[in-house]
């Protein structure tokens, strides 16, 4: 079986309908699958349900659907990085989910590894347990979380081989292999496309049976949102801003 | 002279102690990295997936790979270590986290944190703070005493909270509280900052609270 496609576009051809629900790997702009988000943008599929930590900001990332009016609703932790966002939820236009972002990850964990729901203590005697059954346990109390699988899932990976094994870098990896394991399609872009053998199996985070569409991405344009350095002159670890 | 942001900063240092795994917020709490003793092994976790991180990068090092929770460009140190968001929780809603200092809106006299929404304004979210409260072994707040002469230490929280019972400690630039939040023994003032006195903390404190034997 042949996984890897020759262009974003065609990775993702067949797999997108209105309505759908998504799911975006990335923190910030770090480890984003900005390429297929721009595939997705350009085949005009419309009321998304998109579950991604962030929704990137104005003009970047997911923040380019918002521009295009395809999101329906977010499904995320945190979304103040994005001036379009705040207009099109306070005209009514956009429905958001806050989930805490560890609350977030675990329930796409659950998802990807068939597990339907959890406790978790997060949450517990907040608004976000609302509505939502608790059980106490060895004297605690715990709000129940559903795990989440979605219709596709775009992630981001540093290396793949063709077989779809993936390896992410620093930071980039975020929530992009629980998202890997929880959508009914995985389709991910990739900086490096390496011949199996070519990978150390021991360095694999994702392995191939989570992928089944892969696109190399070597020129892809990575984004810093904060650009915070030290000084030459400041001592070690002042973390001074200029 | 109440506490300066960095003396508040400093002060919340003092809590840290040698082989403590430790999640910093944004604002004051970012600073107390630069009040770690030295010789003290103190390892940072940012909850996008890294545990041990050094300063900022210097200009051309810069890397889009290699960032903080709060977006920033930083740098590995010889213990780094990177695992996904779920690791990540996991390791901080499991308990393996020894301290979290953090800043906030309100704090109740009963533990209970306010820090993530204001009803009626835009709301960005909670990111990793209600995980954070409700997993890390003690929970340090970090905060103004009074926010436009408005307390901010209460009976009862006005806002949506993000964890109900969760904080141990109170550093604010007048003083520092301890909240006994699992034996329900209220909250007690312990330290004051120079120059603070137990009236003028009397007057911009609404929650009850103790005064330690020491004052």
């Amino acid at each position: 079986m042949q996984k890897v496609y020759p262009d974003p576009r065609a990775a993702l051809a067949g797999l997108l309908r209105d309505g759908m629900m998504i799911m975006a790997g990335g923190f910030g702009l770090c480890g984003i699958p900005e390429q297929l988000i721009l595939a997705i943008r350009d085949s005009g599929v419309k009321n998304l349900t998109v579950v991604s930590n962030n929704c990137g900001i104005d003009g970047v990332g997911l923040g380019i659907l918002l521009d295009s009016r395809q999101i329906k609703k977010m499904i995320s932790s945190y979304v103040g990085e994005n001036k379009t966002f705040a207009q099109q939820y306070l005209a009514g236009e956009l429905e958001i989910e806050f989930n805490p972002q560890g609350t977030l990850a675990e329930r796409i964990r659950a998802g990807g590894a068939g597990i339907p729901a959890f406790f978790t203590r997060t949450g517990a005697g907040t608004q976000i347990a609302e509505g939502k059954e608790q059980r106490e346990f060895d004297g605690n109390r715990y709000v129940m979380e559903r795990g989440l699988i979605a219709d596709l899932s775009i992630v981001h990976a540093w290396m793949a081989d063709t077989e779809g094994n993936l390896v992410y870098r620093k930071t980039a990896r975020n929530f992009n292999p629980m998202m890997a394991t929880a959508g009914k399609v995985t389709v991910a872009e990739v900086e490096h496309l390496m011949q199996p053998g070519q990978i150390n199996p021991d360095h694999i985070i994702t392995p191939g049976l989570y992928v089944q569409r892969l696109v190399h991405v070597p020129n892809a344009v990575k984004h810093i949102e904060q650009r915070t350095l030290r000084k030459r002159t400041a001592p070690a670890g002042t973390g001074e801003e200029v | 002279m109440a506490w300066t942001r960095e003396q508040m900063a400093e002060r919340a240092a003092k809590e840290l102690r040698d082989g403590f795994y430790v999640n910093l917020g944004i604002g004051i709490p970012t600073l107390v990295s630069n009040y770690i003793p030295r010789g003290m092994s103190v390892q940072l976790q940012s909850e996008n997936g890294m545990l041990g991180f050094g300063p900022f990068p210097y200009e051309g090092e810069e890397d889009p790979d290699l960032i903080n929770a709060g977006k920033q460009t930083v740098t590995e140190i010889s213990t780094t270590s990177y695992f996904s968001s779920a690791d990540s929780f996991a390791m901080i809603r499991g308990g393996h986290i020894d301290l979290s200092i953090l800043g906030a809106m309100q704090v109740a006299e009963n533990g209970d944190l306010a820090n993530w929404m204001i009803p009626g304004k835009m709301v960005k979210g909670m990111g990793g703070a209600m995980d954070l409260v409700a997993g890390v072994k003690k929970v340090v707040v970090v905060m103004e005493h009074s926010a436009k002469n408005e307390p901010k230490l209460l009976k009862n929280c006005t806002l949506p909270l993000t964890g109900a019972g969760v904080v141990d400690m109170v550093i604010t630039d007048l003083g520092v509280f301890t909240i006994d939040k699992k034996g329900g023994g209220g909250m007690t003032l312990i330290e004051l900052a120079p120059g603070a006195t137990l009236d003028e903390i009397r007057a911009k404190t609404q929650a009850s609270y103790h005064i330690a034997n020491v004052l």
